[in-house]
């Protein structure tokens, strides 16, 4: 018994034995290519990066991620090399390269960074991509092999061929050809390849071509003019559709912002200038919810939809009730008292949370864009926004059409001593109309901190746009405001490409202007009584 | 009104209260600091005004100046050009101050000028700012054109391989020089006209996605391509998170921007931006002892363990201690004394050298060019191998290249035109 215990001991020791060596030698190579990849010149690295692929070594991956972040470093004292895992602050949290253990934090002082830089990226970029066109996940490999566009060159030509003939996916398959085909153009100048690119909306296979027509090889000039050709055939297509809904998308946004000024100014004839600043509410709302919601910024965004409409439309009611309706019937002095708010309110986001812009998380659902094709990618927060915004649009118009609160409010807009005597109360409808105006603009607020900054001058810059679009849209009417937001963003994009930024924006000012002398009430100006009051 | 003199005045009682000194010999220094602190600039000049309330205090524990101690006297120029002027004129002529820390914009550098020069104040500017002044009242601690936008040029053509270039700006003087010296100096380097593209776009400009889609196109043309940009303050926010909607990355259209620092980082989501450039002569991340020792003191003194240090802040740190030097010297803060020893005094910077003032009132940076990480802050690519003084008038500009700038006696002028042969050469570009 005893001696067979014995041998049994003495194997498995030497089983450890046999298993502990490869690991310890494997960690004194990793170690030595690491020294290497941070001694080299930037020049030299890439030699080292391909050695630290090329090792089979298991961590290499995460090591080449790290390095690509700039998350790689070495310790000053003990020349170990960590990965930082968290590197706000002067203590960074770090692990160990090579075991992956969680030091814990390390002063900023005593870390050395291995220096990355865009050359040495893209080139990372290529190798973690081959790295990827191994791995199961077909979608992983679709994006590895999207990639990849551009980005092979003689040293990766050939695994990039085997891995494109043993590949299954006919997706990736496509893409890795096109990958194929774009390094045969640029760098073998191959007629076929010239072939398989025409028609391809690809940015990389573009640059290509147009390498290509620039040759001095007349045949391979001439194919690649023509593949050139039927790419901007198709190319011209894609950006009358880009152009379109770019301006749809800036004409959601000024009708979001117009739209509450369109009940406030519009029905009920109230020169707001604090509307801008109860945009700017909506806009902190979200961020205080993002606060309070830390590591949830989806949820924080769709809670401060009602939150945001609930606080601007307290302040808006607050304004009511403080200075507005003391001063009802004398627009000057209304624009005056309102102008006052807006300064005050600005200055106190100032002084209260900072003056400088605050950090507005867009939610992982809200960023990047849907790819329609290579040339026409419609990005997804402005997407939403346009979605957002028509449903703002329906449910005011719902509230005024279908509800009592709406009815009130336009008995009370039209005759007020009428209105009266028939037994509303005036008085609560102005509360709620403000209210329901100001939260409006809160909800605009909202979506604005998605694509602005969200700082104490949020407001300032749409105040101008917003009164542009009511008046433009003919006061007191909200299809008046929808037509005319998404109109003049949409002449602000065309513009825009031939006239530059500034000189579309005066453009369209002096279009309104030449307009509003022809039609003084605006795109839809209202008809009967109403128009008398 | 009533509310800017109410800031002015919280601000003046918080800078008063950082003093437990007892015993200064004599009467105060008064160092005038003037920075907006509300309006739209309050988001980046509020922190200079912290930046130099720190220093005094600093300085202050350390015996003061003179054996006299140093009290800051804070206004709020509240983001109002001409308001900017009465208040510097404020400063010199009632509180009778020795030294101005201040500005942030140029026009309102141009605004308070005259005053300074009429009351023959001292005002150190620490901006980034497009050249073509040079004034014996001012000292210019931020970088010249050439101590930023030409090293940033070079590093791209030479380091990237960039042969297109798109020069992006917000629509106003220090964009529209810096691009007029860029344009003349990439053609006098062989890049012809229609591979660049210009583009300017008003303050606070939100809506990016046609430019950006212009600038996708433009760079899809062969040719690698890179955008220089003078895009200023808010506006920067959404150009980046536009160009990372439109899956452009640092690796296929660099940007490079020269008004981007950690603070304006600090206000936006960093993921789609890494890669990016920015051209400076300090980061936060620059790896000397003197750095991490002023991102301690600074942290310390906000209690906020995630403030943020950037490149203006640096220019006053060493305008105030070359201020400090000169005083020293002349063992007077009269300011035609302090005017003459505070040429040629050498302070250390902050990323481990040093900075000399130069005779026409400029300061040596070096010139580092950081690519921007995921946590907001920079990693150093690429720095000069010795520091740059910096230029008061452009060598690639019709008008200045003749011009140079020497407040030595006894030249003694700003603006000499060195084949004229007379001082005053530059009135017509200066007023341009």
């Amino acid at each position: 018994m005893s001696i067979i215990r014995s041998l049994r001991l003495l194997l498995t020791a030497c089983l450890l034995a046999l298993m502990a060596l490869p690991a310890q030698a494997d960690d004194a190579q990793a170690k030595s290519l690491l020294k290497q990849l941070a001694d080299a010149p930037n020049a030299k690295k890439g030699a080292v990066i391909s050695d630290i692929a090329s090792s089979g070594d298991e961590r290499a991956r995460q090591w080449l991620e790290a390095f690509a972040d700039g998350k790689l470093a070495q310790n000053e004292e003990t020349g170990d090399f960590v990965i930082v895992l968290e590197n706000r602050g002067r203590n960074w949290t770090v692990a160990d390269a090579l075991s992956g253990e969680e030091i814990g934090e390390v002063s900023r002082r005593d870390l050395d960074s291995i220096r990355v830089n865009n050359a040495l990226r893209r080139e990372l970029d290529g190798i973690l991509s081959v790295i990827d066109l191994t791995v199961q996940d077909p979608e992983k490999r679709l994006t590895a092999a999207r990639e990849l566009r551009g980005s092979v060159d003689e040293t990766l030509i050939e695994r990039i061929t085997a891995l494109m003939e043993a590949e299954a996916n006919s997706d990736v398959k496509a893409a890795l050809t096109e990958a194929i085909a774009i390094y045969k153009v640029d760098a073998l100048g191959d007629l076929d390849a010239v072939a398989q690119l025409s028609g391809s909306l690809n940015i990389d296979a573009r640059a290509a071509l147009t390498n290509a027509a620039r040759s001095d090889n007349a045949e391979l000039a001439a194919a690649a003019q023509t593949a050139l050709d039927q790419i901007e055939q198709k190319l011209k297509l894609n950006n009358a559709a880009k152009t379109l809904y770019f301006g749809i998308s800036l004409g959601s946004v000024l009708v979001l912002a117009a739209i509450g000024l369109a009940i406030t100014f519009g029905v009920m004839g109230v020169i707001n200038m604090a509307h801008g600043e109860l945009i700017m509410l909506g806009a902190y709302t979200t961020w205080g919810m993002q606060q309070l919601l830390p590591g949830q910024p989806g949820l924080a965004l769709i809670l401060s939809i009602p939150a945001g409409f609930m606080v601007a439309a307290l302040a808006g009611v607050a304004i009511e009730r403080t200075v507005i309706q003391h001063l009802k019937g004398r627009p000057l002095e209304t624009l005056l008292a309102t102008f006052g708010i807006s300064l005050i309110l600005q200055q106190l986001v100032r002084t209260v949370i900072s003056p400088l812009n605050r950090t507005v998380v867009t939610p992982e659902w809200m960023s990047g864009s849907i790819m329609i094709n290579e040339a026409l990618s419609l990005t997804l927060n402005r997407l939403y926004i346009i979605g957002f915004a028509l449903v703002v649009f329906a449910g005011l118009m719902l509230i005024m059409r279908k509800t009592r609160l709406g009815l009130e409010v336009r008995a009370v807009t039209q005759n007020r001593a009428m209105a009266r005597s028939m037994g509303i109360k005036a008085t609560r409808v102005d509360i709620m109309t403000f209210a329901l105006g100001s939260g409006v603009a809160g909800l605009a607020g909202v979506a604005l901190s998605q694509i602005t900054n969200v700082g104490p001058n949020l407001g300032q810059n749409y105040i101008i746009d917003s009164f542009m679009v009511v008046v433009f849209g003919g006061v007191g009417n909200l299809w008046g405001t929808l037509v005319a937001g998404l109109s003049l963003g949409t002449i602000n994009q065309l513009l825009e490409p031939w006239a530059g930024a500034v000189l579309a924006k005066i453009l369209v000012l002096v279009f309104i202007i030449l307009f509003i002398q022809k039609r003084p009430r605006g795109l839809f100006p209202q008809k009967g009584r109403a128009a008398e009051g | 009104m009533k509310i800017k003199s109410l800031a002015a005045g919280v601000a003046l009682t918080v800078g008063a209260t950082g003093f437990s000194m007892a015993a200064f010999a004599a009467d105060p220094i008064k160092v005038g600091i003037l920075h907006s602190l509300s309006g739209t600039m309050a988001i980046s000049e509020s922190t200079l005004k912290d930046t130099m309330l720190m220093l005094i205090e600093k300085q202050n524990e350390n015996g003061g100046l003179l054996g006299r101690e140093l009290e800051p006297v804070v206004v709020d120029p509240a983001s109002n050009w001409p308001l900017f002027a009465e208040k510097a004129r404020e400063l010199l002529a009632k509180e009778k101050v020795d030294v101005i820390f201040g500005n942030w914009t140029s026009v309102s550098r141009k605004s308070v000028l005259p005053v300074v020069e009429e009351l023959n104040g001292l005002l150190f500017y620490p901006v980034q700012y497009e050249g073509e002044e040079s004034s014996e009242n001012v000292f210019y601690t931020g970088a010249a054109p050439n101590q930023q936008a030409i090293p940033a040029v070079d590093y791209l053509m030479n380091e990237i391989g960039v042969e297109r270039w798109v020069l992006a700006g917000t629509d106003y003087v220090y964009p529209r020089t810096t691009n007029k010296i860029l344009e003349t100096y990439l053609k006098d380097h062989g890049v012809a006209e229609e591979d660049i593209m210009i583009n300017y776009t008003p303050f606070g400009h939100s809506n990016w996605q046609s430019i950006v889609s212009d600038i996708k196109s433009f760079g899809s043309q062969g040719k690698k391509t890179a955008v220089v940009s003078t895009i200023n303050g808010d506006a920067n926010v959404p150009f980046y998170r536009e160009l990372g909607n439109q899956g452009i990355s640092a690796s296929d259209i660099p940007v490079v921007a020269f008004s981007v620092g950690e603070q304006e980082l600090s206000g936006i989501d960093t993921a789609p931006l890494v890669g990016h450039l920015a051209a400076w002569n300090y980061f936060m991340s620059v790896d000397a002892d003197a750095n991490y020792d002023f991102i301690d003191q600074w942290v310390a003194y906000k209690g906020d363990e995630n403030a943020v240090t950037n490149d203006p802040m640096e220019a006053h740190y060493i305008g105030f201690n070359m201020w400090l030097e000169a005083v020293k010297k002349a063992g007077t803060t009269d300011v035609d004394a302090v005017k003459d020893s505070i040429i040629g005094v050498s302070v250390p910077n902050l990323t481990g050298g040093y900075a000399t003032m130069m005779p026409n009132h400029h300061i040596t940076k070096p010139v580092l060019i950081g690519e921007i990480q995921d946590n907001g802050q920079f990693s150093v690519v690429w720095e000069t191998p010795s520091t740059v003084a910096g230029d008061a008038w452009s060598d690639f500009l019709p008008g200045s290249k003749d011009l140079i700038s020497d407040w030595r006696k006894p030249l003694f002028c700003g603006n000499y035109n060195v084949v004229e042969k007379t001082c005053g050469g530059g009135e017509k570009v200066a007023t341009n």
